[in-house]
């Protein structure tokens, strides 16, 4: 009991320290897990909303899809074909490597064709996902902030270009809490692909910011130690581990005892979720579960690190109570050959990412789990080569899942797909609602930092209602 | 006393305010210390900088606008501001009480003193002289140690609070070692300081670990774990393909530097224009390599316009955030929004180093340096063979052969000495590059106008020769240790006590500009700043001042009422304590088990790593080798430092990648931390070699518990303790000998080979005793 009271009194200054609300003292017992009391960890607030979304996964095409091979159609364009863009839409615009170059005008590479009742439009390279083109909701007038992969990556993760802020997943493990026994709430999955330059994606696109730094992404590797020290050292058995993690956690115990400090919890709850993630990350990349069939449907032989083995992870994170779960694949800078390109990536996500869809759907898991798929930004209409340089104005995503209205497009680029020009969507209204489908009022998750009170969606932000079901 | 911790459970969430619960007394009141807090907490944000959210056209952050509109000096009762203050009409009431926010009776008084003594504002802080404040009058004048403690403490009455007592001597004396140079005391040291601490001279023994710890050659390593973040040091290029350089002969300069305690002065001219001093020495062209440290790129099909101009808006970043505090980062695209700089004085400000040859796109040129071992080696071997050379002249021609065949040794002698000559980058004067602003930062856009070096023009002018033409980066360094500068001696007495406290009186020690926390104890760091300055720039005697302060010495520990009260330490009240960064987390096991090879400088080393964890790099490919021998036991900031992929374990504990300027690492507390202690054979390794010290220190088992705890946390184990860890080792022994495989191969962890002396069963099971120490918080602690 008295133990009790003191932990009570340290989690309330720890809490507070740290401005989480009073909702947290709700479940204190958390602060100091042991192996027989796993139930994660409680959540600065509770939901404002009503919960859509129990999870995220963001299939995140990185370095920039182009949004006229794939979601966006526009036959002007392709009238257009190799004459001078209109200085209209380009004269004092942010341009990346065009800059000073011609501005030519260049057709859609692929064909676009009507897939299912909803008679969506889709380019032909992508057939799989039109095979579910009545499970999504295209948005085609996103526009961002940065036009260089890194700051756009920074922005679409944290809701601005400046580093050291924390990735939505963060926000969410901080807000929400993590429902997960053995695994930390917000994972991060990357692949690579053989077409555009796999650019670097780095630590800070899933940092926990300003945030404590339990709410921080884990990367989980595709092949070697899915967790880099991930494995016992030689000669150590799983219970030889446990037996030093028990004797380091009651060490530590005592020593909280004298020196009442706070961290103390903290570190007691990463060694657990340490010591429990080398039980349960390799379980997790085990498919011998998984029918043949399931494999077949994916387009995976194993879990391999491809984008389909990570697509498959994603359905197992998620099945374990992972709340936001985000795969990159690294393959869409295509500065050149952009037919020859897209086509190629396009073949390297476009099954798995339906059969993530289709199999969430037939567990009955696509009713409370958001998908969301799209680039940092998209490419330009103009040709760079044979090839689409950067493009911030106007791009496209599409969500599917959880409280998202199926079936549906919203949203339009001008004629030529320069400038999101019908219902904007700015990546803080994206925010907005996916945090609305969460539950979360995007207004009142905040923390404070500096004195100012900060949020995801920064200053600005709008739910998007018409996209929600 | 009471009433003000309810209050601040009701505020939890918010920073303490500078002097806002002091008991009034009747004083000048000044704007930045008394009145702009509680503006800028309460009102700026609608009435403040931000165009979005400004309500009623009011900007009180704006002198002129504020007393056009809400204020008439003099009459506080005239005054819309105060009126809004002290109103009952909930409808005019400020802040509104949908704002959630709650001004005190005593702010309200302080406004109207403001007021009555003419409401006038004031710049911003940092970019205010230093002014000399009297001492402040304290109390409790028996705490008191130097002049520090006077500040500290007269804040401290203030708010009602008593500091902390005095830690105990192992934790000072254990605190004072990883303070200083970044490794644990060895139980020797704690043992003779713990006994002299308990006599009559307990100053003077605290004293000499002060002074000793401070002479040691590991000052400077642990100066420079510092340093190197801030000047973003790193072994490889950093863009594409970040291929390797050489620039190590800089980082030992550093460390150099800070072991001789080169005046500040000379440090930072050394670095900035070290190559344009007259007759510049060797050391003087290594620390210009400062100025190279920068990511540089050779990725095929860029633009060398483009990349020159990404390495001129990157040295004005970082040269910024280093030597200023100040982040001018965004003024390359346009004018500050919160601070008084222009994109015109980014350019001016790069345009100091546009003298500065190197290689857009490529490989840079090393520039080979020797040492002097090395200069010294040479001129022997020159002296030699011009010896063999006067003796062949005067040998009989049979003889001719064998002295030349001599001669011929010693020049290949020479020739081998040349080629192990290190290189490194320095800067290279020439003729400077055209630098003009670049509108909205397009590097394509040659229309904006031509600029030459100035520094910006809301800090004191620079002064240089009349009939100079063009301001050079000897200019800029003694414009940056002027006096009259308000920075760069703030800014770097800022860090220091960050390094002793765990955080600044400036929190945001990267920042002191508007955006930027403002000081915790503006009158401490103001007199902390011009101390320095008038000592010459002596960084040994700053950082032993504030060690030497009873400040310095308090507990860490706290009360819960304290830390409820002020959960972030502004007000001093206790110690820091915080895990110790990564270099030292691998330092510090290192040197519990004995492997730690103490060597000073040198090339850089390759620790172990993750096979594959490189995979990722590409232009070529290459494989991380693993070092054998002595390199593989260095001091963490020797490690290979790649930018792109930097040593996980490292980074696992926070090391930064050094791509930008990192002034304050974060701290984290991960999972990740607890697989590298658990996991990484450097930590293994380490615990067996430490298993074998404890074995061979004593015999029983108690006894080499306690050995354990002397050796790895300095101090005695409790009984509990004892027990805890008597129970692993009984169990783990009689599993080791049912397993004597499990033994062997746990045992063959690590290039060091095991102790063939002791059986392999007893050696496994204290191994995991080793492990489970060298686990422990505690280990990786310092408070």
């Amino acid at each position: 009991m008295a133990t009790n009271n003191i932990l009570t009194r340290r989690t309330f200054l720890r809490d507070t320290a740290a401005g989480m609300g009073l909702a947290a003292l709700a479940t204190l017992s958390h602060a100091q897990p042991s192996r027989s009391n796993r139930q994660g960890q409680p959540g600065a607030i509770q939901p404002h909303l009503p919960v859509k979304a129990k999870r995220v996964i963001w299939l995140y095409m990185a370095g920039g899809m182009s949004h006229l091979e794939s979601w966006d159609p526009k036959p002007r364009l392709r009238a257009m074909d190799g004459q001078p863009m209109p200085t209209s839409f380009t004269a004092g615009q942010p341009i990346a490597q065009l800059q000073g170059a011609q501005l030519r005008c260049f057709a859609p590479q692929h064909a676009f064709r009507r897939f299912g009742q909803s008679g969506q439009e889709i380019a032909e390279i992508f057939p799989h996902i039109g095979s579910i083109a009545d499970d999504i909701c295209i948005v085609r007038s996103l526009k961002t902030d940065a036009i260089n992969h890194d700051p756009a990556h920074t922005f679409m993760n944290t809701g601005t270009t400046i580093s050291g802020r924390p990735a939505m997943g963060s926000w969410l493990s901080y807000g929400l809490g993590n429902e997960a026994e053995d695994l930390p709430g917000f994972c991060v999955l990357t692949s690579s692909g053989r077409y555009g330059q796999s650019q670097p994606i780095a630590q800070r696109q899933w940092h926990s910011g300003f945030l404590p730094s339990r709410h921080q992404g884990i990367h989980l590797r595709g092949t070697g130690d899915p967790v880099l020290y991930l494995t016992n050292p030689q000669g150590i058995d799983q219970e030889r581990q446990r037996d030093v993690v028990d004797a380091v956690q009651q060490l530590n115990r005592l020593q909280d005892g004298v020196v009442d400090d706070p961290e103390i919890a903290t570190r007691i709850s990463q060694y657990e979720m340490a010591f429990r993630m080398q039980t349960s990350v390799p379980a997790l990349r085990d498919f011998s579960q998984e029918s043949q069939r399931v494999l077949d449907t994916y387009g995976i032989r194993g879990a391999d690190g491809s984008f389909g083995a990570n697509c498959l992870m994603a359905r197992r994170l998620a099945e374990r109570g992972v709340r936001f779960i985000q795969l990159y694949h690294r393959d869409w800078d295509h500065h050149g050959s952009v037919k020859d390109h897209m086509r190629g990536s396009a073949a390297e996500v476009d099954q798995a990412t339906a059969a993530l869809v289709k199999d969430l759907k037939a567990r009955g898991m696509l009713d409370d789990t958001l998908i969301v798929f799209g680039s940092e930004f998209g490419r330009t209409p103009m040709a760079q080569g044979n090839g689409r340089d950067h493009h911030m104005k106007g791009f496209s995503m599409w969500l599917a899942g959880a409280g998202i209205k199926p079936g549906f497009h919203f949203g339009a680029t001008d004629e030529l797909g320069y400038n999101a020009a019908e219902n904007i969507v700015t990546v803080h209204d994206l925010h907005a609602t996916m945090l609305n489908l969460l539950g979360i009022d995007h207004l009142r998750l905040t923390f404070r930092f500096q004195s100012r009170d900060f949020r995801l969606t920064d200053v600005s932000g709008n739910v998007v209602n018409e996209i929600l079901a | 006393m009471r009433q003000a911790s309810q209050r601040w459970i009701g505020l939890a969430c918010c920073f303490l305010l500078p002097y806002t619960l002091a008991a009034q007394e009747p004083r000048k009141v000044e704007f930045n210390r008394d009145i702009r807090p509680i503006l800028s907490n309460n009102c700026f944000v609608c009435h403040g900088p931000d165009n979005n959210l400004r309500k009623a056209k009011l900007r009180l952050d704006d002198e002129k606008d504020a007393h056009a509109k809400v204020l008439v000096a003099g009459k506080p009762m005239e005054s819309e501001l105060f009126a809004r203050l002290i109103t009952t009409e909930a409808d005019k009431k400020m802040p509104p009480a949908k704002a959630m926010k709650q001004i005190t009776k005593q702010e309200i008084e302080l406004i109207k003193t403001w007021i009555e003594q003419g409401a006038k504002y004031e710049g911003h802080w940092s970019l205010i002289a230093p002014k000399k404040h009297e001492l402040p009058a304290v109390k409790n004048a028996g705490w008191v140690k130097n002049d520090i403690d006077r500040f500290v403490l007269a804040r401290l009455e203030k708010e009602g609070l008593q500091p902390a007592p005095e830690a105990d001597p192992r934790t000072l004396i254990r605190r004072l070692s990883f303070d200083l140079i970044g490794l644990p005391p060895t139980p020797e040291e704690v043992d003779e300081f713990v006994m002299e601490y308990a006599g009559a001279k307990r100053g003077a023994a605290y004293e000499k670990v002060v002074n000793r710890l401070l002479k040691s050659k590991h000052f400077g390593e642990r100066m420079a774990v510092h340093w190197l973040d801030i000047v973003r040091y790193a072994d490889t290029a950093g863009y594409h393909s970040d291929n390797n350089r050489d620039v190590w002969l800089y980082r030992d300069w550093v460390i150099d530097a800070f072991n001789q305690n080169k005046p500040f002065a000379d440090f930072a001219r050394d670095q900035i224009a070290g190559d344009l001093l007259p007759n510049a020495t060797n050391d003087q062209k290594i620390a210009s390599g400062h100025n190279r440290l920068l990511q540089t790129t050779e990725e095929g099909g860029s633009q060398a316009k483009e990349y020159t101009a990404k390495y001129a808006a990157d040295r004005v970043r970082n040269f910024s955030t280093a030597w200023l505090g100040m982040t001018l980062g965004c003024t390359e695209c346009h004018d500050h929004k919160y601070d008084p700089f222009t994109t015109k004085e980014f350019y001016k400000l790069a345009a100091f180093f546009a003298d500065i040859q190197e290689v857009a796109v490529g490989r840079q040129g090393q520039t080979p340096i020797m040492t002097s071992t090395q200069q010294a080696q040479v001129k022997k071997l020159d002296d030699d063979i011009t010896q063999i050379q006067k003796e062949i002249a005067a040998l009989p021609k049979e003889k001719v052969k064998d002295a030349q065949q001599k001669l011929a040794a010693v020049q290949k002698q020479k020739a081998a000495v040349q080629k192990a000559v290190p290189t490194t980058l320095i800067s290279t004067s020439g003729p400077p590059r055209i630098m003009r602003l670049l509108k909205r930062g397009n590097w394509l856009d040659d229309s904006g106008e031509l600029v030459m070096p100035d520094v910006p023009a809301v800090l004191p002018t620079m002064k240089i020769e009349k009939d100079k033409k063009r301001p050079t980066r000897v200019d800029l360094a003694n414009w940056l240790v002027a006096p009259e500068n308000p920075l760069t001696a703030r800014i770097f007495v800022n860090r220091l006590w960050m390094l002793s406290f765990g955080s600044g009186i400036v929190k945001t020690a990267d920042d002191f500009g508007a955006l930027g926390a403002w000081p915790t104890h503006p009158e401490l760091l103001d007199w902390l700043t011009l101390d320095f300055q008038a000592s010459g720039g002596d960084t040994k005697r700053a950082i032993k001042q504030i060690v030497m302060s009873a400040a310095y010495r308090q507990s860490s520990k706290g009360t819960p009422e304290l830390r409820q009260r002020d959960p972030y330490n502004q007000l001093l009240a206790r110690q820091g304590r915080y895990r110790i960064d990564a270099e030292f987390v691998r330092d510090n096991a290192l040197a519990i088990s004995g492997l730690l090879v103490a060597k000073v400088g040198g090339p850089s080393v390759k620790p172990y790593q993750p096979a594959g964890y490189w995979r990722y790099m590409n232009f070529p490919v290459r494989e991380w080798a693993n070092d054998k021998g002595e390199s593989q036991y260095r001091r963490g900031l020797y490690t290979h430092w790649q930018r792109t992929f930097l040593q996980p374990s490292l980074l696992a504990f926070d090391a930064s990648t050094r791509e930008e300027c990192t002034v304050e690492r974060p701290r984290s507390n991960t999972p990740q931390q607890a697989l590298v202690l658990l996991n990484d054979p450097t930590y293994v390794e380490a615990s067996r070699v430490f298993a074998e010290k404890i074995i061979k220190t004593t015999g029983k088992t108690p006894d080499r518990i306690q050995t354990a705890f002397r050796l790895a946390l300095q101090r005695q184990a409790s009984i509990d303790e004892v027990q805890i860890v008597n129970r692993l080792y009984d169990k783990h022994r009689k599993h080791y000998e049912a397993n004597p495989k499990d033994a062997a191969s746990l045992l063959s962890v690590g290039y060091a080979q095991a102790a063939k002396d002791i059986q392999p069963e007893e050696l496994a099971a204290w191994t995991s005793v080793a492990r489970t120490i060298l686990n422990l918080h505690e280990t990786i602690t310092r408070n």
